[in-house]
Order: structure tokens, then sequence, then C-alpha cells
């Protein structure tokens, strides 16, 4: 069975009708469960579990330790290209907004890698936009032949692969996906994705799954928040990294709770997500999936971030830059959005020290 | 008391508290708790071993005279297991594995048949092969065959600091193993540690409850004692545990030659 045979299952659940029966002493229950089911995680992210939130903070910090340790994992992201065919209304590189189209060159590959690499860190999540004339899977495996002389875990954050194309980058030597659904709600999903590839609902919600299969070690999922309903998507999301750790149980699977920020075209989010409305996310997918990885980008601000590393989050990006070359070549260049934590790898390092966490840099080996 | 050293390979060890090493706060309180704790074997995980980046370098933390042992955190199978262990030679790490096949990322449960695979391939290679192991005395007898120098069961699953869950299991393998049973996973406290050692657990591997205890150099300390104790009282011999009083009138007494 597939997830979208999941989501069906869940499509049209009366979530506002189940929100009005949680009561606080079941939310206190449930803080205290071992094992949560789908409706136990819902009701954590109900209005009435709000009231409790220092509560699910407590349990979900004290899960975290002992599952991940006092560690955090570090990484950064690298835009190899911002060509692209789509046109998702909330996103900076759409095909309809002017901005200087690139994609690096080989050498310019290499200079962005060193430059990385200086830092110490060891884990890259790379990007490009869709477009498989200008991004295609043979320029990202040409990509990753070059990266991984300087990294030894690289991610990819592309447009939606067939099985065996995945296994041909996972032989080159990625070893982690990032797809976001962006909307789980399909109905939404087709009102942001008018025209592009990306309007295929069912082809992106499967990605994940086509990955695993090829031989993926990790993936990583997510809804960008601020499009519809976030107590719906966070729901999904959570049943689909759920879905994922049931049908993979050999994947690392994590999810990511990014939040829209602003860009260029000036999309303005549907639905407002508030500082608690993300951590009341990011603590019930901590106690539903105790093991489950949470990422957090350079998206939020300093002091949020400073307070996330304490509140679940495992892996956080550092350094970060979301224009094509924007380290090295092209330094002030329309990115795919603005970001809120411009700290260098070093001062983030200094940060989880001092809050009595270690900066992970290296979490994986190429074998 | 005859001196009571814990042989595995050509080592001879005298501590017999080991200590995992993924979950510190900051790398440097590897050597401290070493220290306090006289600590003489390390696991660190290959994938964390960086030794392009000595400062960060979670291996470089490690004191010169404990023997280093890498694990293969992160296979899934066998074949991803011997690789690990051949890079953590390659790296310098010396040769001896532990050997971690995990293919359940849950509960982080090992997988029995592909780590014997991987410890037939890897003793052949003359590694010393300390194989993590759910507590089964089928796939323990099988270990010992494929030339393992230790077996690990687990107490409980790793990181939950739940104690000596697989008691029974672990004194069955303690009983018909012939090689050193040591107790990784799950223990969470001190007096779990020595619970198993009273039982004649060859040593206790410990991280969770060390790296993320408020006072983990202390605590390390506590551990190292508890191990002590436990081996002392299982040298001693205890008496055996009744639940009922002794007879004061023998029942036989009346019986004379």
């Amino acid at each position: 069975m597939s997830f979208y045979e999941v989501y069906e299952q869940f499509r049209g659940f009366d979530m506002e009708s189940f929100f009005k029966r949680v009561t606080g002493a079941q939310v206190k229950k449930i803080i205290t469960k071992n094992r949560l089911t789908e409706f136990d995680y819902l009701a954590l992210l109900s209005p009435a579990a709000e009231k409790h939130l220092e509560e699910m903070a407590q349990r979900a910090r004290r899960l975290t330790v002992q599952h991940f340790g006092r560690v955090m994992m570090l990484f950064t992201p690298l835009y190899l290209s911002n060509y692209c065919v789509n046109q998702c209304v909330y996103c900076g590189f759409q095909a309809k907004n002017r901005l200087e189209r690139k994609k690096l060159t080989p050498d310019e590959v290499e200079k962005e890698a060193r430059m990385i690499a200086a830092t110490g860190l060891k884990h890259l999540l790379i990007l490009t936009g869709e477009s498989r004339r200008e991004s295609s899977v043979a320029y990202i495996r040409a990509c990753v032949e070059i990266l991984k002389k300087y990294f030894t875990s690289i991610n990819i954050e592309i447009y939606p692969l067939e099985e065996e194309e995945y296994a041909e980058l996972i032989a080159a030597g990625v070893d982690g996906l990032t797809i976001y659904q962006e909307a789980y709600d399909e109905e939404i999903y087709d009102q942001l994705h008018p025209a592009g590839p990306k309007r295929n609902y069912r082809f992106r919600l499967e990605t994940p799954e086509r990955a695993c299969r090829a031989g993926m070690r990790a993936v990583n999922v997510g809804a960008l928040l601020g499009l519809h309903d976030w107590r719906s998507e966070a729901f999904f999301t959570g049943l689909h990294a759920n879905y994922l750790q049931d049908t993979f149980p050999e994947v690392e699977v994590s999810i990511s709770p990014p939040r829209i920020r602003p860009h260029l075209g000036g999309f303005q989010p549907k639905v407002k997500v508030s500082d608690k409305n993300l951590v009341q996310y990011m603590l019930a997918f901590r106690l539903y999936m105790p093991r489950g990885g949470i990422t957090v980008s350079t998206r939020e601000p300093v002091w949020l971030r400073d307070r996330l590393v304490k509140l679940g989050a495992t892996r956080m990006s550092a350094g970060s830059c979301t224009a094509v070359g924007g380290r090295s070549v092209n330094e002030h260049d329309d990115g795919q959005f603005e970001i809120s934590d411009e700290r260098s790898v070093a001062e983030m390092a200094r940060m989880l020290y001092r809050q009595g966490c270690q900066p992970v840099y290296k979490d994986w080996q190429m074998i | 008391m005859v001196s009571d050293v814990l042989k595995i390979g050509e080592k001879e060890l005298n501590n017999r508290l080991f200590l995992g090493t993924g979950k510190f706060s900051a790398n440097k309180y590897i050597p401290e708790v070493v220290r306090a704790s006289g600590v003489q074997v390390v696991t660190v995980a290959l994938r964390r071993v960086d030794p392009e980046y000595e400062e960060e370098n979670i291996a470089a933390f490690v004191p010169r005279d404990c023997i280093l042992m890498p694990n293969t955190s992160g296979a899934r199978n066998a074949q991803e297991a011997v690789r690990i262990a051949r890079l953590a030679r390659a790296a310098g790490c010396g040769n001896w594995i532990k050997i971690e096949v995990i293919a359940d990322n849950r509960y982080l449960l090992p997988d029995n048949e592909e780590t014997v695979k991987a410890t037939e391939i890897l003793a052949g290679e003359d590694f010393v092969v300390l194989p993590y192991m759910s507590p089964d005395l089928a796939a323990a007898k099988k270990l010992v065959a494929a030339g393992a120098a230790a077996v690990m069961p687990l107490g409980a699953p790793i990181g939950s600091n739940r104690g000596l869950k697989t008691k029974e299991l672990v004194r069955i393998l303690i009983n018909e193993i012939s090689l050193p049973v040591i107790v990784d996973a799950g223990i969470g406290r001190p007096s779990e540690a020595a619970e198993a050692m009273e039982m004649g657990a060859a040593a206790v591997l410990v991280n969770t409850a060390i790296a993320t205890a408020g006072e983990p150099v202390a605590m390390a300390r506590a551990f190292s004692l508890a191990v002590e104790a436990g081996r002392l009282a299982y040298l001693a011999e205890p008496g055996e545990a009744v639940e009922y009083a002794r007879a004061s009138s023998p029942l036989t007494g009346f019986l004379r030659d």
C-alpha cells in the first residue's frame, strides 16, 4: 500500500470536530504514553494541547536526549541550479519570476565545495529547481562526483525522480533525500501548482517510497507551513514519516517543519503559523516518533533556533546560502528565500556548546 | 585474591566497564570519563570519526592507552558492516571491531543473522570481533563458531536505560557460551551493571547512562565501582537466595549411617 492510499483513508477526516472533543486530561495521559497512535498525535496537535506545551516539552526533551544524545547534526545547503519549469506560487525560483538563471559549472561546484569544506562540515544538501534539461540527472551525478571528494554525506533536494534514477545517484554517492510535499491537502496542492510537472500530486507524494526502494539511507519529508491549516499539514507529515518508517524500517526518517519566508514574487502566506504553533508541532512529532529526526533550517530566526535546540531538533543547517553560487560566484544574487539566521558554522557551534550540546559535523561516510 | 583479568583477543583487561561515546555534550568529556573510571575499552562509531578535522574528531579524544573499538553503526546488513570494519582498520583504528547490524530504526534491535555473517567474514580477516546481538542461544553459538572474540547481548533496547530486561536470556548465554558475555545496551544505572556482573557477565558496555547523566564523569566512576563490586561478588560466589527460612529442626536428622 502506498502512502497515497493512507492519505485517502484520512482525507476528509473532520479534524474540527475531533479537536473539539479533545480534553486536557486526555492530552496529559497521551504525554505519558509509551507508543502513540495517529489519533494521539492528532490530539497533541489540537488547540486543547496548547495549554500543555511545557509538559510536552519536558517529555520531548527527555526522549530526544535518550535517543540522540546531547548532540546536533550540522549540514549546509548548496544550490546547484535555479532553472525551473514549475510555477509554484510560493517559490522565488518559479518559472514566471524574473531572475538571473544559473547553474554551477564543475569549477564553480569545486570552488563552493572548498569554501564549505573549510568550515569542517561533512554533510551537504544539494538543491536544484525542476528542469530536466538544465539540471539533468547526469548533471547532478557529475556534481556529486566532485562533491564527494569534500563531503562524506550528500543529500539531495531536487525534483522527483524515478526509482532507477535514484539508484543511479545512490551509486554515485548520494545517501539521503529531502522532498517536501509542500501541501498534503490535494485540493490546495492543485491550486498552488498551476503548471509544470509538479502538478502531479501523487507522483510527488510517492517520491520517498521510490527513493527508499532504490536503497536511500535517509529520507526527510515535510509540508511548507503557511500554505494551509498547519495542524492538518503537521498531522499528514507525521503520518507520512510513520508510514515510511513502518514500510522501510532500515531507513532513517526525519521531518522538517519549514515556514514560508519572504522571497522574490512576494507571495503572502495564507495561514499564519506562530512560533507557538511551530513548537507544538515539533513536540507532538517527537512524542509520536521518538526516534524520528527533526530538521530546523535557517528560515527560523536566531533567537528561536537557539531555543529549538532543546525542543526536539536533531539536525540544523548552518552557514546557509540560498542563491546559486552565492558563496563564491554571485554573492548578491536572489536566493530561493531570505534566510533568517546568518551565523557561520563556527558561531553555530559555539552556541550549541554553550547549551551543552555537541555540534556533529560528520555522522556518516560513504561505504 | 588471584589476578582476575578479562582476556579478549591478545589483550588482557583489568577494568570490565566498556565505554560508548556517541552521546556526550562535548568530546572533551571522553578523556575525563576514562580517567575517572579507569575504562580500558572505548567504542566509537566509524561514521563519526573524522581524521581530517582533528579538533572535532571523536577518535582523537580517546586516550592512547585505551583500546579503540570502532563500531559499525549505520550498517543495515552484513555486507555494509564488513565494509565499515575494513574502512575502520584502513583509517588506523586497529583490528578490534564491534559489529552492529541494525535494520530496524524504530527500536534499533540488531539483526542476528546478518551479524553472524559479518562475524564470520571479519574473523577470517583477523579482526577481533565483538558482535552486538539480541540474546539468543542459537545465534550466540553460531557467533562462537564464526570466530567471535566475545558476544555482546543487549540488556534492553539501545538508549532505553531500562536495565537488564533480558536477564534470563543473558544468564543462559553466560551458562552455555564459552566466550566472554558482555552486556551491551539498556543498562541505565550502576546497580543494573552490578546485577549483570554478579550474574557472571564478563563486562558491561555503557553509553547513554553515562553520557546523558547530569554529571557524566561522576556517573562513569559510579559505574566503574559497580562493575567492580559486581565482579567481586560473582567471584565470591554469593549464597543461594531462598524464599523460606532455613529449618532449625532438620527433617532427616534422625538418620544414622
